[in-house]
């Protein structure tokens, strides 16, 4: 595990909040050279710290105005592998997320959808053919905000 | 000049090139408006007045890194998914309020459905998860139940949205 200090720290979570900023903007706030900005976010991203940058974009106003999380739980465990069930959820484009959890179910995915009947179109025709899929959970998205976290 | 065209609701209107760029720029995030103004067709100047156009509509709301946490250490991460009682009127209110005190939280979703609250919380080991989840969680207020989901793995990560 790469160590990291208070600076880095503070360049994480910089980079969180905006990936745009440029290094000689972040070093003039962190009291930094402009590259050893560079060298710092250089070397966070090469331990995978920083996996990715991503656009937040508003869904809503993109015309996609229902997220809804399912939990699916494969109903054949053992006669359809989890690969054919993995491969065929990935290839879903309104499917946004998919991960394996352990517990009441085996995978959580995000959907997102342009209003409800177009969610029931994904779901019938998408979600309920998957391979193995067994009972499935839907719960609709009201709100969400992501939190910095322990840095 | 900024050409804000809106629909009847309101609503800001996209034309094709609006898609393009985005379509282009969800696949490589780390394009510069130039790198995305070629992929587009356009020069980086007409490119940078489409994103500033974006941003004003708040279609697009920035760019951020996305931290991989267990290459921080966390190598444990846990979706509870909490109901309410909601009987108590602030409930959701007062548990929301609290529920962001904790560090390890990174995710708070609200639901309609069987579930009403989804934390995402992290934790060194499982050791620590114990430790938060004793100390940190079973004490907020106003819970009826709680399931745990102990995450295994990603396989589809946070993915464009199908424009």
């Amino acid at each position: 595990m790469t160590e990291l200090d208070a600076i880095d720290r503070k360049l994480i979570r910089a980079l969180a909040r905006d990936a745009r900023q440029s290094a000689s903007a972040l070093g003039k706030r962190f009291g930094l050279s402009q590259p050893a900005t560079w060298r710092r976010i250089r070397r966070l991203e090469e331990a995978g710290i920083i996996r990715a940058r991503q656009l937040r974009l508003n869904a809503e106003a993109l015309g996609f105005g229902v997220t809804v999380f399912l939990g699916i739980k494969l109903a054949t465990k053992g006669r359809v592998s989890l690969e054919d069930f993995e491969r065929a959820v990935v290839a879903i484009p309104e499917v946004q997320t998919v991960e394996h959890v352990l517990g009441m179910y085996d995978y959580r995915l995000r959907v997102v959808a342009r209003d409800l009947p177009d969610f029931e179109r994904v779901l019938r025709r998408r979600i309920m053919t998957l391979p193995g899929a067994g009972e499935v959970e839907a719960n609709v998205l009201l709100s969400e905000e992501r939190l910095p976290g322990p840095l | 000049m900024l050409f804000v065209k809106l629909a009847k609701n309101g609503k800001i209107m996209l034309d094709d090139v609006d898609r393009r760029l985005l379509r282009y720029w969800q696949a490589e995030p780390t394009l510069s408006p130039a790198d995305l103004g070629e992929r587009c067709g356009m020069t980086a100047g007409k490119t940078a007045r489409r994103i500033a156009r974006l941003e004003e509509a708040g279609v697009l709301r920035g760019v951020g890194a996305v931290i991989n946490w267990a290459a921080l250490g966390y190598a444990v991460e846990v979706s509870l998914r909490v109901t309410l009682d909601k009987t108590q009127g602030n409930a959701f209110d007062s548990f929301l309020a609290r529920a962001r005190q904790v560090p390890e939280v990174i995710e708070v979703q609200t639901f309609l459905g069987r579930v009403d609250v989804r934390l995402s919380i992290i934790a060194r080991d499982m050791a620590h998860y114990q430790d938060i989840y004793r100390s940190r969680i079973l004490t907020l207020p106003h819970i009826a139940d709680i399931e745990a989901l102990m995450h295994v793995a990603r396989i589809k990560m946070e993915a464009a949205l199908p424009l």
